[in-house]
């Protein structure tokens, strides 16, 4: 675009709105179009992985084989997961970012407009890319979103397919980061000081830097796998003088900063969300932002703890259980926060308070056997058991999938200018709650009890609670149809949302009109109105 | 916008909590004891890990506790339904302080007890006997290196029969569904074990929880770890690293007996590798050979090419009508030994004995639609493996006694 172009659009800028039809989603440049797309991007993923966790989950509701192959059931494990995190948790997060992180800070919109165009676009070909292998003939990934070789390099063909999509994936991410940190410190309106931005935008500022961290790793691993697979190479193969625990090495020096990427901004969300909702200013804002820069440093040098069966020396195992251990410090100030902000504050119980709420319980239970899971004894025995699945999911499913939910009943009415369906959103989440932890308890037990993960078909004696987490299972992913119901009437209409929304909101996003106008912050707001406006 | 019910918060809570708190007892009434928790084990170390495990699960709940009871209380006390006025203070940095170092304090507590009992994991001094362990898609290796002894050990042919997908097999015949073996692992109690494990194709993991050692078979590398069994019995395990199609169906069966039982089976083995080594000396008879093929074509063959032999397109070729099942025999038999690099066909030639292998080869080419005529017997596998023999060699002598079949050039 020259430079004459723009100049010319300057004269009518104040008054032009999205470009109608198709072309408006296609080539927007706007923060809010492109949140939008990929919100709407992650909540259609979010069935797809769904339906793939219920063919799991029918597959597993009783014992024998009675609906999938193995291999098929294992392409669903497989798949399930990488839709699910690269699929749902990642994209609505930059969803939200692009959406509030501009408005939190009082700028007109993403530092690199077009940047962050491409980088959403590119998502749906990276999944179309993905989701095709399961059409192909050797099939979807079976061997586990982990990808471990060998195994997974006795895939078929189709595996070149599901590099070029992660490598896809992978681009998108770090565009979307790049975009991030460049916004935060070069788009805040004057007055606008690091310590005044609220929390969501500390912890995409941390996450932002995390995925730029590792995801060029990421890549790294699979384009080795690559050439072990394709071209000779033996990077993972003892045969040839390779590794294949060194594929876990780097793997997981990716994947475990991955788990946070997963869920500091998810701490972002509720640390907004509790004070509203208590009337109360954050406790401790200035520890969350320091606990939140420990977790990201501690997850760089804790990966190894997904790994203690692999035969480390004694030194690295020690090391590894207490780096992950102390993990639980900063994590446990967090949600002594969220609890000291909860203290004394005059609450009320919408939606967003309940699922804020839900998320702060779930993720504790989550979190301590996450605890239990760094005691390296004891991890030998829980190790590649359902009790790792529980855990894992109660730290995503009513740990980030909660907040983005509670993030889209907390801001939806600024989106729309609309109040959602009260009523129907607490049916949402009682629902969901219930379900949730039909879904996922009995893990614990099942797991312990000595039956491993990754299996389609299971011994006698854990059929009960199988049984069990499968009606969980289907409860669950049903009560989701509710919150589309309920998004969709929003968007749709409903009672007219006020500027403020919520009586104890506090921030930038809430003094702009509701529905907040396709250009905000033309203007800086004044500094008076930025310190009126924070915690 | 706002709700006044007063009971929301509660019921928040039960639910949250409710079902965990009060289905685990509820669920131990109803008889699902042994289905909740970790076992406690037969080995000393097994112990010690079900002690650290009970300790932090305890502190957990501890913990756990508190958060939430201080969460109910606030919600209970702190609604603006109760006409509150909201307090301001938002920092202290003497509790922030507190809570920072208190729980370091726990951790440190808990660190000490774990990091002994990991220390005495890692002790392989002193052991008194070796058992290597080499995992299989989808089976395992037993080798008891002191003894000579080695054997294969897989699920059990019924269960392996059952598992299949619409079977019809009634499961509720199966007291130990899926974690039957064959052969399981014998070994004397009150020995110090050290296994030793490996694997031949993608990584595993050799799990029985009530001796609490859980290792990963790694391609190429040795792990190790050891186990004192204190009682006789039966422990089952599973294999606990995905490794493919039937990850889920190669289970463990370990089988602690008293020094003299063991002594006697070793002996046991040891007069049946006799008997088979025999055996691969002699002239077997075709319908011999078929009927053992089948067998071991059951084994080791069907879950990748299926058990009409026609594999599953796309992924797993098809045995039927196949360039290999159906051209040179010799190639055929390299095929099974060695496999095929950058695939799932593993190499037989380690894990099956020759008179195995002589019977898989005949059974592939005789029936499952072939129809080839020739057969392979197990001194031709024996020549060839020892190298007393080439594969041009046996080519020709294999071609010549085969009449009326075509072979061209395939070396």
């Amino acid at each position: 675009m020259s430079y004459s172009d723009t100049a010319h659009h300057g004269d009518d800028h104040d008054h032009h709105g999205p470009a109608p039809g198709l072309k408006r989603w296609l080539y927007t440049t706007n923060h809010k179009d492109i949140g939008t797309l990929y919100l709407w991007f992650s909540l259609l993923m979010f069935f797809i992985g769904g339906a793939m966790a219920l063919i799991i989950r029918a597959e597993l509701f009783q014992p024998g084989i009675q609906i999938v192959d193995p291999m098929f059931f294992n392409s669903m494990t497989t798949m399930h997961a990488i839709v699910m995190i690269f699929g749902v948790v990642m994209p609505a997060f930059v969803g939200l970012a692009n959406w509030m992180i501009p408005m939190m800070l009082g700028a007109p919109d993403m530092a690199l407009p077009r940047l962050n165009n491409w980088s959403f676009w590119i998502m749906p070909f990276a999944f179309t890319i993905m989701l095709s292998t399961l059409f192909m003939d050797s099939g979807g990934p079976a061997g586990g979103w982990t990808l471990y070789p060998p195994l997974t390099l006795q895939m078929g063909d189709s595996f070149a397919f599901v590099i070029f999509a992660i490598h896809f994936m992978g681009i998108s991410s770090v565009m979307g980061s790049i975009n991030i940190v460049a916004t935060i410190f070069n788009m805040r309106a004057p007055g606008m000081t690091l310590m005044k931005m609220p929390l969501f935008v500390w912890t995409w500022l941390i996450t932002a830097y995390l995925l730029i961290a590792t995801i060029p790793v990421f890549a790294g691993a699979v384009t080795m796998l690559l050439t072990d697979r394709y071209f000779g190479t033996s990077f993972f193969s003892a045969a040839g003088g390779g590794d294949p625990v060194m594929f876990q090495h780097i793997f997981w020096f990716f994947g475990h900063p991955e788990v946070y990427i997963l869920i500091l901004p998810a701490f972002g969300i509720i640390s907004s969300i509790i004070p509203t909702f208590a009337r109360k200013p954050l406790f401790g804002y200035d520890s969350m932002v320091y606990a939140t820069a420990s977790i990201a440093f501690l997850s760089f040098i804790v990966w190894a703890h997904h790994m203690f069966t692999t035969g480390m020396p004694l030194a690295a195992e020690l090391f590894f259980m207490f780096s992950t251990m102390m993990i639980s410090v900063p994590t446990g100030v967090k949600v002594f926060n969220w609890v000291a902000t909860m203290w004394k504050g005059a609450m009320t119980f919408e939606t967003p308070m309940l699922f804020a709420i839900g998320f702060v319980i779930m993720f504790t239970i989550g979190g301590l056997s996450g605890l239990m899971l760094a005691i390296t004894p004891a991890d030998i025995q829980y190790h590649g058991t359902y009790f790792v699945v529980a855990h894992f999911h109660y730290v995503l499913v009513p740990g980030a999938i909660y907040s983005l939910i509670a993030a889209t009943y907390y801001w939806i009415p600024k989106w729309t200018g609309n109040m959602y369906d009260e009523k129907l959103g607490k049916i949402h989440f009682w629902t969901s709650t219930i379900f949730v932890n039909v879904l996922f308890f009995p893990m614990h037990f099942v797991g312990l009890a000595g039956m491993p993960r990754r299996i389609p078909d299971y011994s006698l004696q854990f059929a009960d609670w199988n049984m069990i987490a499968s009606i969980g299972a289907f409860g669950f992913g049903f009560a989701q149809l509710l919150f589309v119901w309920v998004v969709v009437k929003c968007v749709r209409g409903g009672a007219k949302a006020t500027d403020e929304v919520w009586e104890g909101a506090v921030g930038l996003e809430w003094t702009v009109a509701s529905p907040a106008p396709y250009h905000t912050f033309e203007t800086a707001p004044s500094r008076q109105l930025i310190d009126k406006n924070h915690f | 916008m706002r709700t006044r019910k007063h009971w929301l918060p509660m019921a928040l809570v039960i639910a949250a909590l409710g079902i965990p708190l009060l289905g685990m007892p509820l669920a131990a009434i109803a008889g699902y004891g042994d289905v909740l928790n970790m076992p406690v084990g037969v080995t000393e170390i097994s112990k010690k890990v079900y002690g650290l495990h009970m300790l932090i699960f305890k502190i957990c709940c501890v913990i756990g506790a508190l958060v939430f009871a201080v969460m109910i209380y606030s919600m209970v006390m702190h609604r603006k339904s109760k006409g509150v006025t909201p307090a301001t203070f938002h920092e202290s940095t003497t509790v922030e302080i507190v809570w920072t170092v208190v729980p370091f304090v726990i951790l440190l507590l808990m660190a000490w007890p774990a990091a002994k009992v990991l220390i005495q994991m890692e002790d392989f001094s002193d052991s008194e006997m070796t058992v290597k362990v080499t995992a299989y898609q989808w089976r395992w290796h037993y080798d008891y290196i002191d003894e000579g002894v080695n054997y294969y050990s897989q699920l059990a042919a019924d269960h392996n029969v059952a598992r299949q997908k619409d079977s019809g097999v009634d499961l509720s015949g199966f007291e130990n569904y899926i974690r039957e073996v064959d052969n399981p692992l014998v070994v004397p109690v009150g020995k110090k074990i050290r296994f030793l494990h490996t694997a031949a194709d993608v990584l595993h993991a050799w799990w029985v929880p009530a001796l609490a050692v859980k290792k990963d078979s790694i391609p190429g590398f040795i792990n190790e770890n050891w186990a004192r069994i204190e009682e006789p019995g039966v422990y089952r395990g599973k294999c606990a690293e995905l490794c493919g199609r039937d990850h889920g169906f190669m289970p463990i069966v370990v089988r602690a007996v008293s020094q003299e039982e063991f002594d006697a089976f070793i002996a046991e083995q040891k007069a049946a590798g006799q008997t088979a080594e025999l055996d691969s000396e002699r002239q077997w008879a075709k319908s011999e050979l078929l009927a053992r093929g089948e067998e071991v074509y059951q084994r080791n063959c069907v879950s990748c090419h299926q058990a009409n032999g026609k594999g599953i397109p796309g992924m797993f070729p098809s045995i039927h009508g196949s360039e290999i099942a159906t051209g040179d025999i010799v190639r055929h038999l390299q095929t099974v030994m060695d496999g095929v690099e950058g695939s799932p066909m593993q190499a037989f030639g380690s894990s099956l004995s020759d008179i195995d292998l002589a019977s898989v080869i005949t059974y592939q080419r005789n029936d499952l639609g072939n129809d080839m005529g020739d057969v392979m017997q197990p001194y031709y596998v024996k020549r060839l493996r020892s190298g007393t023999t080439s594969v041009s060699a046996l080519d020709l002598e294999l071609n010549s006694l085969t009449s009326g079949i075509s072979t061209g050039v395939s070396n």
